[in-house]
């Protein structure tokens, strides 16, 4: 019974930050703050929704034995890993690269990557 | 215990349909990379959420797979969209 409070508890953080960076997509004004919002929202869902699959398959390992549940978990691990860790990554690529192809910040007054070289 | 995962694979087809209203609209291509940058990362936690609801451990590893994947895409697109191809 525990375990299912957690398990809920988890993907309704994980829901509510995925939902979280879904409105800030549709609703900030420029690319930057679109992007502060989607990846660290939609990393943040992604943890949590894990976590809760994580929590779950552990559970029923540890009640029925059977491996197969073992590896889902591990898997799971993963998965979370590589998704960390790549969107991370990739948000930097993305705001470098929209900088670099002459996308201003929309309601900026100070803009202080303009005389920074951005070539290498 | 189904129903609750079931609950959340709709809720996360319903954020990926939101996002891709951004991905249609966007008024300049870094919010489409944007907006496809969470449709993928949305998508990676529906195949997981999927292979739970119906015990399959294949769907995790193809999730691994398309999160590894779609960061290769990514960073293509950028790259692009950067002026470095």
């Amino acid at each position: 019974m525990a375990a299912d409070l957690l398990v809920t508890i988890f993907l309704g953080l994980g829901l509510l930050a995925a939902g979280l960076g879904v409105v800030g997509i549709l609703r900030f004004p420029d690319v930057y703050t679109r992007l502060h919002a989607e990846t660290k929202m939609t990393t943040c869902g992604a943890i949590f929704i894990c976590i809760a699959v994580i929590i779950t398959e552990a559970g029923v390992y540890l009640t029925t034995g059977d491996v197969q549940y073992a590896v889902l978990g591990l898997h799971t691990v993963l998965a979370l890993a590589a998704l960390i860790f790549t969107n991370a990554i990739g948000a930097h690529a993305i705001g470098r690269a929209a900088y670099r192809s002459g996308v201003r910040p929309d309601p900026a007054v100070v803009d202080r990557l303009k005389g920074v070289d951005m070539d290498d | 215990m189904t129903d609750i995962w079931v609950v959340t694979l709709g809720l996360l087809l319903l954020f990926v349909i939101l996002a891709m209203v951004r991905l249609w609209l966007g008024p300049t291509a870094p919010d489409r990379v944007v907006a496809l940058d969470a449709v993928n990362t949305i998508t990676v936690c529906g195949i997981i959420v999927f292979g739970v609801a119906f015990n399959e451990t294949v769907y995790v590893d193809v999730a691994i797979v398309y999160a590894l994947l779609s960061f290769v895409g990514t960073l293509w697109l950028a790259k692009y969209i950067g002026g470095d191809l």
